[in-house]
């Protein structure tokens, strides 16, 4: 997230309209009017999402297709990702990196055929990414963004049999599969995947298609139109990264405790992509900090920033992230400690204010993720 | 009728004799959305119109709360502090906040009343 000055005219997604007539709350985001909350509002949304299913305006994102031969050799020299052995039809989390070792920005990879990949990138950063990728562009590739489509997500654990009435057979492919379907005619490109910890899915049609798509999926009694509130409270108990807030250009993978992402043939200085030796270094010694889940003992929230301090005082990070939980039931939040304070189940203090919190050092995610894997 | 007395930063004050009532007017709480923490002052402390004394925090940010009126804080709602959301169900009733012993009986006549408040928040939706 970027905040934007008062001066930038904030750009529009195609469901301005939709949000208006939803009377959504409409804030600045990344250079977008974005809805923040619905009438229901933050909690119930983030409770509907849980329990039901939710439908997020998320077109401010970064769409984007890359082809050409050697599209995957390419990517793996921008991202430590395993994007060679990718499957046709299955996507994949990884990063850009910068040689420094840190992150440009975190980004889904998705398979569209041996030399063809569909990327979506953060809204705030897509500027800088497209730029970053095309400067490297290889003769012979063609990059292109598509600002022409439009993205919704639909999230929870009535998204798949929702989803399957409109797009039969949807519900059978498995987290990080992709589907092309016609949903009342529009084309739509479908992931299983999503930003909530849930079962879900995201869809991309064309910016003239998505108002009808988004109000189709809104029609289901099951679905409620869901704001960025819901959305970071949800990302935030499943533990994942918000990008300028839990991973940017100062952190690592290692650091930010996403070694998952890097295949075990690419953990090395050499493995081609920038910032290799810094990761290489972090895997043996061991990072100078950990991104870790604090839960607080109280009720006080710490947010972004407050100090994270060991019992005897000495301050050893930062909160990143940090709200109330609403299935939790209480405050939670992640940031960066020094290694020896990383463990689960390690006491910190939290500075709230000027006053100092219990709270312990936990594994995430604060939910459990309920993804589908298949049969 | 209410008689209450609102703050520019949306507080309400009811006066009792020499003691102030205190809590967030509705328009507040409308704007704040759900409220899942609440931080209440200590008994005792002295405060000045003004002064930073509680925090309201829904599940998008942390709001600071002023004193409306100087004096001594001399009791706080400990059932706000169980159940934040009382400040939305019932935020000039059961969701008050504290109460100060005034050290200026006069000093509240200086906020607005109801239908200036009104006003002054029509004019922010404006």
């Amino acid at each position: 997230m970027s905040d934007t000055p008062p001066t930038t005219p904030l750009a529009e997604t195609p469901l301005a309209g939709l949000h208006a007539r939803l009377g959504a709350k409409m804030v600045p985001f990344a250079g977008y009017s974005m809805p923040v909350q619905y009438p229901l509002g933050v909690l119930k949304e983030h409770q509907h999402t849980r329990t039901a299913a939710g439908l997020f305006d998320v077109s401010h994102m970064g769409q984007a297709s890359l082809s050409g031969p050697g599209a995957p050799e390419f990517l793996e020299t921008l991202c430590p990702g395993d994007i060679v052995g990718l499957e046709i039809g299955r996507m994949r989390y990884t990063v850009l990196m910068n040689r420094d070792g840190g992150i440009l920005d975190d980004l889904m990879v998705l398979r569209m055929a041996d030399n063809a990949f569909h990327l979506v990138v953060n809204a705030a950063c897509k500027i800088e990414d497209f730029a970053h990728i095309e400067s490297h562009l290889p003769a012979g590739l063609s990059f292109t963004p598509r600002p022409e489509l439009a993205l919704v997500a639909l999230q929870g654990p009535k998204a798949a049999e929702t989803l399957a009435t409109i797009a039969p057979g949807v519900d059978r492919i498995a987290f990080m599969q992709s589907a092309q379907a016609s949903i009342d005619g529009i084309d739509t490109l479908i992931t299983r995947s999503g930003y909530t910890g849930e079962d879900g899915y995201e869809l991309a049609c064309a910016n003239d298609d998505i108002e009808r798509l988004a109000e189709r999926l809104l029609a289901f009694e099951a679905v409620e139109p869901i704001g960025l509130g819901a959305r970071d409270s949800l990302r935030l108990e499943a533990g994942l990264c918000l990008y300028g807030h839990d991973i940017d250009t100062t952190t690592s993978p290692i650091e930010a405790g996403l070694i998952w992402i890097i295949p075990k043939h690419r953990r090395t200085a050499q493995a081609g992509f920038p910032g290799a030796a810094r990761v290489a270094s972090e895997i043996a010694d061991g990072p100078k900090r950990r991104r870790v889940g604090i839960r607080p003992e109280g009720r006080a929230i710490a947010r972004e920033g407050a100090a994270v301090l060991s019992t005897d005082g000495q301050r050893i990070g930062a909160v990143t992230s940090g709200g109330f939980g609403p299935s939790v039931e209480g405050p939670v939040a992640m940031g960066y400690v020094q290694p020896d304070h990383a463990k689960a189940g390690t006491a910190v203090l939290l500075e709230v204010r000027g006053k100092h919190h219990p709270a312990e050092i936990v594994k995430m995610p604060f939910h459990p993720h309920s993804y589908y894997r298949g049969q | 009728m209410a008689n209450e007395r609102y703050t520019e930063d949306h507080e309400w004050v009811r006066i009792s004799g020499d003691i102030a009532t205190c809590g967030i007017s509705d328009y507040a709480q409308e704007q704040l959305g759900d409220v899942v923490y609440v931080e209440l002052p200590e008994i005792g402390r002295i405060v000045s119109a003004k002064d930073e004394i509680a925090v309201v925090e829904s599940v998008k940010a942390a709001s600071d709360i002023y004193a409306p009126v100087s004096g001594e804080v001399v009791a706080i709602n400990d059932s706000v502090e169980e159940d934040p959301e009382t400040v939305n169900r019932d935020a000039l009733g059961k969701g008050w906040l504290f109460k100060i012993k005034l050290t200026d009986a006069g000093e509240a006549d200086e906020l607005m009343d109801d239908a200036s408040y009104e006003d002054f928040i029509q004019g922010l939706d404006d």
